[in-house]
């Protein structure tokens, strides 16, 4: 069992990570063995596994996790071992005798004793996760952590930062969170229609996004990188094609991240042809751009599209070629997606991408 | 060919299968109740917008209408037992009015919530939750009605016999389980939700 | 027969015109209210409901064999997820359990047809209607000129997701109708066997001297009333939503998601547990038969499902460990999620006690019954994980989810009523079915199954949602889904062999005679096909296996029992 005085402060729970980690290392080694996965491969990855903590919420399930594979994995020897012995030690045989075996029709004592053993298997397991549920789910949040409001919306992710002033869209930056300076970041979760599930194995569990119903969720991410997770709850059409980048940034980054999201949109005259359409097509009625008229809120900031990686919740890449295509018809990458096909001529839809890419 | 040996008599008796269907009929549409009542509960004074429970007004004259004809039907079954087929036939009819005074009684409360005061199904979660559990429990009067009457036709044409007491009490079990489910909806409604 | 001079008592004389013959025949079936013929429907029904399931995962599993597929669109996919979903457990698991039960308790408790005959066929007709306004909705979805819209919300169909803003169309109200439609069939299923077990048992068959699979569907009907009927009424509402403009799941006016989702699963939970318990009827009967010896234990059998069936009741919330409940709520239902673990494991304890130190006959129907009780174990063990609530924050929603149902749902029911086929057809059709091909079907399944399922445990861990309609190349989720569609195409083919089996042993398989696999219930005591009337004379017993105190008078059973 888990060290069973410690009472959820982060530095406890990283004690318990050494801790059942050491304990659990023979099955972990056996589970790597079996799937030949990565999971020691620390830090970020493209693929999001769950074996592949890094941050504490990640690190404490994950322990959680060995542990009750050792249990579960040493009830299933002992019973599979026993099914196993009961098939091959009485099978029917050329030379059995012909009459009937023993009939036996119970025994109270040994069914008394089938009985409390599980009990106690389930009071174990379930301590144990009380605990951990506990630690996680309750932990109050520090001073010195990061508020983040996530909203889902129909096939993408609304991050706001209300203390930064900071409104972006499917890529989320957090700081990096180390023991010397520790900087969660607290997640709230609201949505605009739909259920939704924020999910980045390697961060953390999922918690669900719902109407009416605000849910909240922390990580503190132990190292610097990107990490993916998508939407986890369906919710529609396109629900495979909601995808999350997590981009954790050491504390300089962060700052430089933050300084630029909080300027508005650019103005560049070489563009001033495409913001103009912008402005006067339907597109101002969805979209904002800090600093022109479109205040739209239906579909994702584009103040600074540039300084994302993708488009449309990780669809596709964010290049001149694929937001021209996109500006055509979402459905190329996207058969569903809320956003209309324009119906802009080619030429109005280059003005458009050669704005679109100043917004840095 | 079965020849499974037999073996001294003892007294063999099952239960009726007609009571034993009709309980397991009452456990279920009791879970019915139960999810309509819960959902009730849940949404008291959760509206956002609308009018509000205040505009109900308690029911009182209906309610013993409604229960009464829990006895009226008792005292029936009690008749047809002794085999005495024409006060059973009584008893049955009373029932019935009542019941259809109950019914009469509902449709003058929902013409005044509807017309008076604007609460339709779709007005605010407050009509939406009210309108279904009351009339969830009124559809089951009504079928209970249609149950009594063919059985009052019947006993007009002369076809019931003391005989079918059986048959009749397990059709009563059914009348005070609605019955019994008004005391339900009546405390939720009424009493508490408002 | 051209011999026969004599005419057959209430038959015609003139032998009728071969095209008559065969109207005859199907109106015999269409108003029959024989539970032997309802029950072979049933289960007809839901074979056929199986093969159509199984197309829609097999085309799932295309799909998802390589990144970024195109072989559905994604509205389809969506489609076919639910109804696959919707239809292996609404159109096939319960039905199909439903027929054995249909069939076999009567015969069991010495009975001759169910409490209600024709209550019995309506609710066969009112499930067999509520099948096909669902897979209607392939055509009408959208009126006439939206072709293909099936429901596409999920089998748990979330709120809000199904409110008419979301889901346009009526796809959703075939579903929702569907489920109320059929629901209503089950109920009377449900009272009808209740009230044939509890009333229409032959002299001497006390409670405790029924065959464990009585006892076991006595224990599935009761759960099914009050679990069908949640799930009855949250579709009324549903509906009420969705026609009437009301607003029990609508966001906006203050109604409530979380709530529908409670309802769902307050239904959803137990009705897992509806699913799997008449497996276990199933393997009470094969193991101790094929092992040669008495259930160990009967009393903690019988004592084991209903616990069961009320600590089920208690669990629900485990699927919605993500919504946000409170730690302590979170906690509870680890708690009641995990205890359920306690009785299931008396049933496998005792079903190993009784396999100890018997004389194992692996007959295709014992083989597919080992299979099972080595995966249904395997799938309790993930269920706990599952149930861990901190650890489900990751798994939920994700591939391991999916490998652990499916474990339960194939790996123990599935097989289990394949187990039941084989062991139950002889007395059905009065002919055995192909013992090579069974070994063939029963090897070539379990290699498909596993190949299958167990691989996708790890695609789970390795991040992968469900309910998506394709991935990224990058996640390295490639290979091993790959691995998975293979392996469902192999329970593909093993399905066809079961089929043909089915099919070629109907007419040429050897003769079964009343008792071919030597049991002891009383249902292998008359011939196969039983007679209409079941039983020539009303059975007697004095101990749970009569036949067994037949074929050892000097050793009878209700000399020794508890
Ligand atoms: C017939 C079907 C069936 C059965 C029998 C079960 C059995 C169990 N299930 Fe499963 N389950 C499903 C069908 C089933 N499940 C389905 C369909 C879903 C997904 C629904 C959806 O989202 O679409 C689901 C999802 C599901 C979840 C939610 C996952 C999620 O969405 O996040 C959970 C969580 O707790 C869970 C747990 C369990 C447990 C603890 C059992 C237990 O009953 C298992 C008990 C058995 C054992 C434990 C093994 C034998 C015991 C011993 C050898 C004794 C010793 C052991 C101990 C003391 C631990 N199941
Ligand atoms: C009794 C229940 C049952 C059964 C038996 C199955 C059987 C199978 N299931 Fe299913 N499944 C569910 C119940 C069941 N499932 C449920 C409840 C869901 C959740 C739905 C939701 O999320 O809404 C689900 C979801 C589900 C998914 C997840 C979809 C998603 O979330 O995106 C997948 C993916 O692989 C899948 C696959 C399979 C496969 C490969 C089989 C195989 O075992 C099928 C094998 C059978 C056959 C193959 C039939 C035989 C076919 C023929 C005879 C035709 C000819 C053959 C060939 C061409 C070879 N199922
Ligand atoms: C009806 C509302 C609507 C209109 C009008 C609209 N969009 Fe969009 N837009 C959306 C939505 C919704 C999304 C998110 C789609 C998704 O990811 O599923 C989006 C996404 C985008 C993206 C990708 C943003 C990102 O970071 O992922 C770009 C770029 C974009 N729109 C540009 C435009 C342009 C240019 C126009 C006008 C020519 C326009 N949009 C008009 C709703 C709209
Ligand atoms: Cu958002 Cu799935
Ligand atoms: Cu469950």
């Amino acid at each position: 069992m888990l060290n069973p005085s410690a009472t959820g402060t982060r530095r406890n729970m990283q004690q318990i990570r050494r801790l059942s980690s050491i304990r659990c290392r023979l099955v972990a080694f056996s589970l790597w063995c079996v799937t030949g996965l990565k999971a020691a491969a620390e830090g970020p990855q493209s693929t999001p596994s769950i074996l592949a903590p890094a941050s504490t919420p990640a690190h404490e399930i994950y322990g959680l996790s060995l542990f009750v594979l050792l249990i579960t994995g040493a009830i299933f020897a002992v019973v599979a071992g026993l099914l196993v012995f009961v098939i091959i030690r009485f099978r029917e045989r050329e030379s059995d005798a012909q009459h009937e075996p023993a009939q036996i029709y119970g025994s109270a004592q040994v069914e008394l004793a089938w009985t409390v053993i599980p009990v106690l298997i389930v009071v174990v397991l379930f301590l144990t996760t009380a605990r951990i549920i506990f630690a996680i789910q309750d932990e109050p949040k520090p001073e010195s952590a990061l508020d983040v409001t996530v909203i889902g919306h129909q096939f993408w992710w609304e991050f706001r930062y209300p203390k930064l002033n900071i409104v972006t869209a499917n890529e989320l930056h957090v700081p990096v969170s180390t023991s010397q300076q520790p900087e969660p970041t607290y997640l709230r979760l609201l949505s605009a229609d739909v259920d939704h599930s924020f999910w980045v194995p390697q961060l953390g569990g999922k918690t669900d996004l719902i109407p009416n119903h605000p849910n909240e969720m922390w990580i503190d991410p132990e190292e610097a990188g990107l990490y993916v997770g998508q939407c986890a709850q369906f919710c529609g059409i396109e629900h495979a094609k909601m995808l999350i980048r997590v981009y954790v940034d050491t504390p300089q980054q962060f700052e430089e991240w933050a300084k630029n999201q909080q300027q508005p949109g650019v103005q560049d005259a070489a563009a001033a042809e495409g913001r103009h359409i912008f402005e006067s097509e339907a597109c101002m009625n969805c979209h904002t751009i800090e600093g022109t008229t479109a205040h739209g809120t239906f579909g994702p900031d584009l103040t600074h599209l540039m300084s994302r990686a993708t488009i449309a919740a990780g669809a596709a890449a964010n290049t001149p070629r694929n937001l021209h295509a996109w500006i055509e018809d979402p459905n190329t990458f996207k058969p569903g997606a809320l956003m209309p096909a324009m119906q802009l001529s080619d030429q109005e839809i280059n003005e458009v991408v050669a704005y679109l890419t100043t917004l840095h | 060919m079965s020849t499974i040996p037999i073996f001294a008599d003892e007294n063999w008796r099952m239960p009726s299968r007609g009571r034993v269907g009709m309980f397991s009929l009452i456990i279920g549409e009791s879970a019915i109740f139960t999810i309509f009542v819960v959902a009730y509960v849940y949404y008291i004074g959760r509206s956002t917008y609308g009018p509000t429970p205040q505009i109900l007004d308690v029911p009182i004259f209906n309610t013993v209408c409604l229960l009464s004809s829990s006895l009226t039907i008792w005292l029936a079954e009690h008749a047809i037992e002794r085999g005495r087929i024409r006060l059973f036939g009584a008893w049955w009819a009373l029932t019935m009015a009542l019941g259809i005074i109950f019914l009469g009684g509902t449709a003058v409360e929902w013409n005044k919530l509807i017309f008076t005061d604007g609460l339709t199904i779709r007005s605010n979660l407050f009509g939406t939750t009210f309108y279904s559990l009351v009339g969830l429990h009124a559809t089951h009067v009504v079928v209970g009605l249609i149950m009594l009457s063919l059985v009052l036709i019947f006993t007009l044409i002369g076809r019931i016999e003391q005989r079918h007491a059986e048959r009749i009490q397990v059709l009563s079990l059914y009348w005070h389980f609605v019955d019994a489910v008004w005391v339900v909806v009546f405390t939720v409604v009424y009493i508490v939700g408002r | 027969m051209a011999d026969q001079t004599y005419p057959i008592p209430g038959s015609l004389d003139a032998a009728p015109s071969r095209g008559a013959a065969l109207l005859e025949w199907l109106h015999s079936w269409v108003v029959t209210v024989d539970h032997k013929k309802l029950g072979i429907l049933y289960v007809v029904y839901a074979l056929f409901f199986l093969v159509v399931a199984g197309v829609e995962a097999l085309a799932i599993r295309i799909q998802l064999a390589v990144p970024n597929a195109h072989f559905l669109s994604p509205e389809l996919y969506n489609e076919f997820f639910t109804m696959h979903g919707t239809t292996m457990v609404f159109l096939v698991g319960m039905p199909i359990l439903f027929g054995f039960a249909n069939y076999m308790v009567p015969l069991m408790i010495g009975a001759r047809d169910m409490a209600f005959p024709r209550l019995n066929a309506f609710s066969f007709w009112m499930t067999a209607f509520g099948g096909l306004l669902l897979y209607y909705s392939f055509i009408g979805g959208f009126g006439l000129y939206g072709m293909g819209a099936a429901p596409d919300v999920g089998w748990w169909a979330y709120a809000p997701l199904t409110a008419k803003a979301f889901s346009p169309g009526h796809a959703t109200d075939y579903w929702a109708l569907a489920l109320v439609v059929s629901g209503f069939g089950t109920l009377g299923t449900a009272i009808n066997i209740i009230a044939t077990i509890l009333s229409m048992r032959c002299r001497g068959m006390t409670l405790f001297r029924m065959p464990l699979f009585a006892w076991l569907m006595l224990v599935v009907s009761g759960l099914t009333l009050i679990t069908i009927t949640p799930l009855t009424a949250a579709q009324i509402m549903l509906v009420i939503d969705r026609y009437l403009g009301g607003h029990f799941f609508d966001t906006q006016a203050g109604g409530s998601a979380v709530v529908w989702m409670h309802f769902f699963w307050i239904f959803g939970h137990p009705e897992v547990y509806v699913l799997v318990l008449p497996a276990f009827a199933i393997a009470n009967e094969i193991i101790p038969v094929f092992s040669r010896k008495a259930i160990f234990g009967y009393p903690a059998m019988v004592a084991a499902s209903v616990g069961i069936a009320f600590i089920s009741l208690t669990v629900w919330a485990h699927h919605m460990f993500t919504v946000g409940m409170t730690s302590v709520s979170n906690a509870f239902f680890v708690l009641s999620t995990m205890m359920v673990g306690i009785p299931t494991g008396i049933k496998i304890f005792n079903w190993l006690a009784t396999l100890w130190g018997g004389r194992i006959r692996f007959a295709t129907p014992m083989l597919f019954c080992t299979a099972f009780l080595f995966q249904f174990l395997i799938a309790g063990l993930t269920g706990i994980m599952l149930s861990v609530a901190a650890w489900d924050w990751q798994l939920h929603n994700s591939y391991f989810v999916v490998a652990h149902f499916h474990y339960v749902l194939v790996g123990a029911i599935v097989f289990c009523i394949f187990a039941a086929i084989y062991y139950w057809y002889p007395k059905v059709t009065g002919r055995m079915l192909s013992e090579r091909l069974g070994k063939w079907h029963f090897w070539l399944f379990l290699i498909g199954f596993h190949v299958t399922f167990d691989t996708m445990h790890f695609v789970g861990l390795l991040g992968m949602p469900r309910s998506i309609y394709t991935y990224e190349a990058d996640r390295g989720w490639g290979t091993l889904n790959m691995v998975v569609s293979i392996g469902g195409f192999v329970q593909g083919i093993a399905v066809l062999i079961f089929v043909w089996n089915l099919i070629n042993s109907y007419f040429h398989g050897a003769k079964a005679g009343n008792d071919p696999w030597d049991a002891w219930t009383l249902e292998w005591s008359t011939p196969s096909p039983p007679p209409p009337y079941n039983f020539a004379t009303d059975p007697v017993v004095r101990s749970r296996r009569p036949l067994w105190d037949l074929k050892h008078p000097n050793d009878p059973d209700w000399k020794y029992e508890r």
